[in-house]
């Protein structure tokens, strides 16, 4: 689909931009620091907003009943990432309990 | 000048651990959502940013619009932009073409090994050849393992639910980053945010959500 191409060249292109963006331009202009102290909240704002409603509406509706297995082995894969702080070991951990309560529920 | 492309390399070394699973389940989603193999691979060279992959594969399954698309991949890139000016002073005696080509390869995981390195102080005239090499190592391991993922893509069945991998790597990048108050209440805020707009048209939910965040953890910063 040719518009799906568009939209990946389009993202490209803004992403290289703020990649370039201070590295050719630092002289010229001062970042304010409203901007500054803003972006250190971007990744930990658009990662959650994305893996909540992973969690909590598997199906599109919220769901915090006892089938909604994702809610549990998310809680555990959080007490694995702060614990180890390991992408590898939070992800093993996290499917495996999802896939045994699959299994045995 | 190779011996510090090579220490380039060596210093990512580490990193590459976690970035190569990662990749090959990108892939593995990527055909999973309904991308064509070359669409998937090629935005791993186009895009080249982990977790915007990430989304963007779970916009397209989830129909969103082009526009809505676009906006979510540059709103999570804008971080780019604070590693492009934290990299800047080391970076301003380089070329046009040099300057083009760190700046594309800057990426989180290079970043945080090249500004590591640059701020031990090493005045050492060739050193952006150790951004090369860490930039590189990253590059190629990226794309070989989501060709990788794509390969095996076809073969995974849906009973082994990998598409919440997804949610699990963004809680594994998400916890370890709440280092204090002020982050802890963005991901909260943003969270509870994401799920009270989650009905919004055009999945605007997100880009909603991810303001409020950033919005409360500069008011927690504040008080």
């Amino acid at each position: 689909m040719i518009n799906f191409w568009l939209v990946m060249i389009l993202i490209g292109v803004l992403t290289f931009a703020t990649r370039i963006s201070f590295i050719v331009m630092l002289d010229r202009w001062q970042t304010p620091t409203v901007i500054r102290r803003a972006l250190r909240f971007v990744p930990v704002s658009v990662l959650t907003a994305i893996f909540v409603p992973e969690l909590l509406m598997p199906a599109g509706a919220i769901d915090i009943s006892g089938n909604n297995l994702r809610v549990f082995a998310g809680i555990l894969a959080m007490l694995v990432a702060w614990k180890t702080r390991s992408v590898g070991w939070t992800i093993v951990a996290g499917m495996a309990a999802l896939l045994l309560m699959q299994w045995f529920v | 000048m190779w011996r510090e492309f090579l220490s380039g390399v060596r210093g990512e070394l580490p990193i590459l651990v976690g970035v190569v699973p990662f990749g090959m389940i990108y892939g593995i989603l990527a055909l999973g959502a309904g991308m064509s193999a070359t669409e998937a691979q090629a935005m791993s060279a186009i895009v080249f940013a982990g977790s915007a992959q990430f989304m963007l594969v779970q916009l397209v399954e989830l129909g969103t619009p082009a526009l809505v698309m676009i906006l979510t991949g540059f709103v999570i890139n804008l971080r780019h932009a604070l590693y492009s000016a934290s990299i800047a002073p080391y970076t301003r005696h380089l070329s046009l073409p040099w300057k083009t080509i760190v700046a594309y390869l800057l990426t989180d995981e290079a970043y945080a090994v090249v500004i590591t390195y640059f701020r031990k102080g090493s005045e050492y005239k060739h050193r952006h050849w150790y951004f090369l090499g860490a930039g590189l190592a990253l590059w190629s391991s990226w794309q070989i393992s989501s060709a990788v993922g794509i390969f095996l893509g076809a073969r995974v069945p849906p009973e082994w639910s990998l598409d919440f991998t997804l949610a699990l790597t963004f809680i594994a990048l998400v916890i370890p980053a709440l280092e204090d108050r002020p982050s802890v209440l963005a991901a909260i805020a943003a969270g509870v945010a994401a799920v009270l707009a989650f009905g919004l048209p055009y999945k605007l939910g997100l880009l909603v959500a991810a303001l409020v965040g950033i919005v409360v953890g500069l008011w927690g910063e504040s008080r």
